[in-house]
């Protein structure tokens, strides 16, 4: 069952100007955005820079504001509500946390790494400072490090490190919702190893979910169950890695997949020409693909876990009910 | 021996940075060389020294708290010894650079016909005329659409794939024999990654220089180049033609890296490969012995050389140490 859901989610920027800074035009970052999360599974958002990806994670732990569509976590309608006192949000902040790609300015230079883990910890619960304390060296643990790391101040450790305690922070209001913005970008490869192979622990471990942000199609395929392409604000493909990877049908998703470099040398002008092919084919077909506003199209069901924006066939009735269908279930 | 010279050839080449009276090598006795017609990619993580030996071919190290020993050796000149006069000669006209953040490199307050322009002042005889005509080819080159528009626009006006095109231009303006790429494409995404790799290659192909193309993604490795340097600590580890260093890698931390590489799960216990331990300080590093043992601490001490040096294991394919022979996957068995 998924506990949090995202309906038709928009978050639109005003573009003012003119002479008495008028609203002119708007920049639609996320532009109707369908999304569903289920326990104990990690969900990928791929994109390139300014597809409106970390917009998203934003938005669902309350650091933006949605112009318009909801969020439901459980049941609830949490939309723009993350900052609200009230008792019955108070769940819906425990619950969804955030992991940050620059670790260092995520966290106060100032304080102990107790201290800055068990702020989460003296928001949500009773604890004693001996409680805080054993909780702190506990998590400490599970991301591979020692106990007297507590003690020490943010700039003491490697960069892989602080992503590790960025990670243990989150972790510390035992949440159920993951939100990990570009956790391993900065990170070297077998830094990024760890830090990959830890967040896949826990998640075992405390059965929780993530919603895995990158661009990195490699690391998204490690880590996620389900995955969704996006560009220009909005879904060109959603659905298993498998269907994905295996089985793209967005001329998108297809030029994204065919720019991943190739790990084996020998195939490296095939590999090309295939880019290339793939290039050609995306300029060509590009009003295929996408609206006269450049638009992406609506997402249709193309399988039985795979939805892809394509070009309605007919502006007709079978239109509408295939629309209302892949609605409803989603 | 050979009597042709290569390229470039840099021999034995240290460089220390001061801490206090003392000087800590970040480039630790590398020794390279540098055909025509070759792409020469150096591989390693972030403190590797991948970056600064770039720096020290380049000479834009401040001398008060740098020392430089070794020789780049460019048409039997010691880059090394050379005045900064004579040094900006070679510079731009001889050695061009390609950096990685192209808003960094390019001058915001300048246009982009401007910014190319003046690597032709500096470097050349050619009048205006010839100069604009220069720029539009260059810009025509690197694949910039409407370029008489394009260059008289401003870097911020750019999407930051055209800026890094930019950029090449500028580092192609003076048709330098070689060509410096220092992560040419780490702050680009995946699809105008390929494009700039393929815009090099070609570029490449035309020109018949060398590059040196410095990068932390093995990815790019196996899309580019011919050549592969594998740097570790300061020190090259392993030296091979790529097909080869991909198909066989020898030295443990070339095959860690390789295996650190996020892939597609099989099974719910894959795990990712980590490399035991971090990266040594450059004021901590051993003087002596394989400087990826303590990595690596289930392979016995006599595995290692006492002072390790690169052996050449195979034709053209060189390896750092003997820990290689008996090294294994910790868990695993021989």
């Amino acid at each position: 069952m998924a506990f949090l859901e995202v309906k038709d989610l928009k978050v639109h920027y005003p573009i003012r100007g003119g002479i008495l800074n008028t609203v002119q035009d708007h920049v639609k970052a996320v532009d109707g955005v369908n999304l569903s999360i289920e326990s104990g599974k990690t969900y990928g958002l791929v994109g390139e820079s300014g597809s409106g990806k970390t917009t998203i994670g934003k938005t669902i732990i309350g650091l933006e504001k949605a112009t318009s569509g909801k969020i439901f976590y459980e049941g609830e309608n949490v939309t723009n509500k993350a900052r609200s006192r009230k008792k019955k949000y108070a769940n819906y902040n425990k619950d969804v946390q955030m992991i940050f790609q620059d670790a260092t300015s995520s966290m106060n230079p100032k304080k102990r790494i107790i201290d800055v883990m068990a702020e989460p910890m003296h928001n949500y619960f009773d604890y004693t400072p001996g409680e805080t304390k054993r909780r702190v060296a506990e998590l400490l643990e599970i991301v591979g490090m020692n106990a007297e790391a507590m003690y020490k101040y943010p700039h003491e450790f490697s960069g892989g490190q602080r992503q590790r305690i960025g990670v243990a922070r989150a972790v510390a209001s035992d949440p159920k919702l993951i939100i990990a913005d570009e956790p391993t970008s900065a990170l070297d490869l077998s830094v990024q190893a760890q830090v990959l192979n830890f967040m896949r622990r826990i998640q075992k471990e405390y059965g929780l979910s993530y919603l895995f942000i990158s661009h990195d199609l490699g690391v998204v395929q490690h880590m996620s169950d389900d995955i969704a392409i996006m560009h220009r604000g909005r879904f060109v493909e959603q659905g298993s890695k498998e269907a994905i990877y295996k089985n793209p049908q967005h001329i998108y998703t297809k030029r994204l997949l065919s720019a991943i470099p190739d790990m084996d040398p020998t195939t490296r002008k095939a590999h090309k020409v295939e880019r290339q092919r793939v290039e050609a084919e995306y300029d060509a077909q590009e009003t295929e693909y996408y609206d006269p506003n450049g638009r992406v199209y609506d997402l249709q069901r193309y399988d039985n876990d795979h939805l892809v924006a394509l070009k309605p066939e007919e502006p007709n009735a079978s239109l509408q009910n295939e629309k209302v269908k892949t609605g409803g279930e989603s | 021996m050979a009597v042709e010279r290569s390229l470039l050839e840099i021999n034995n080449l240290e460089t220390g940075f001061r801490f206090g009276d003392i000087y800590h090598n970040a480039v630790d006795g590398v020794s390279l060389t540098l055909e025509n017609n070759e792409i020469l990619a150096i591989v390693g993580e972030s403190g590797c020294g991948k970056s600064t030996l770039a720096t020290s071919i380049m000479g834009l190290h401040d001398p008060k708290n740098t020392e430089i020993k070794g020789e780049v050796i460019y048409k039997d000149l010691n880059l090394l010894d050379l005045n900064e006069k004579l040094y900006n000669r070679i510079r731009g006209n001889d050695i061009g650079m390609i950096f990685q953040d192209p808003l960094g490199s390019l001058n915001p307050l300048m246009t982009i016909y401007r910014q190319i322009s003046e690597a032709l002042e500096y470097h050349s005889d050619l009048n205006e005329e010839q100069r604009k005509a220069r720029v539009l080819e260059l810009l025509n080159q690197v694949g910039i659409p409407r370029p008489e528009q394009i260059m008289k626009n401003y870097p911020h006006e750019l999407s930051g794939g055209m800026r890094q095109r930019v950029v090449i231009a500028i580092a192609l303006a003076n048709k330098p024999p070689v060509i410096i790429a220092d992560e040419p494409t780490t702050a680009l995404d995946v699809t105008i990654q390929a494009q700039i790799l393929d815009l090099m290659v070609d570029i490449q192909d035309e020109t018949g220089s060398g590059i040196i193309l410095i990068t932390h993604d093995l990815g790019v490795v196996a899309e580019t180049a011919d050549r592969v340097a594998v740097m570790y600590a300061g020190q090259i580890v392993e030296e091979a033609p790529v097909e080869e260093l991909f198909a066989n890698p020898k030295h443990p931390y070339t095959r860690s890296l390789l295996n650190s590489i996020p892939h597609e799960l099989e099974g719910e216990d894959d795990e990712l490969h980590v490399i035991h331990g971090t990266v040594p300080s450059l004021q901590k590093l051993p003087r002596k012995g394989c400087r990826f043992a303590p990595r690596i601490p289930w392979i016995p001490e006599e595995a290692h050389e006492e002072n390790p040096v690169l052996h050449e294991v195979s034709p053209n394919h060189k390896v750092r140490c003997t820990c290689w022979k008996d090294f294994h996957f910790e868990g695993e068995d021989k």
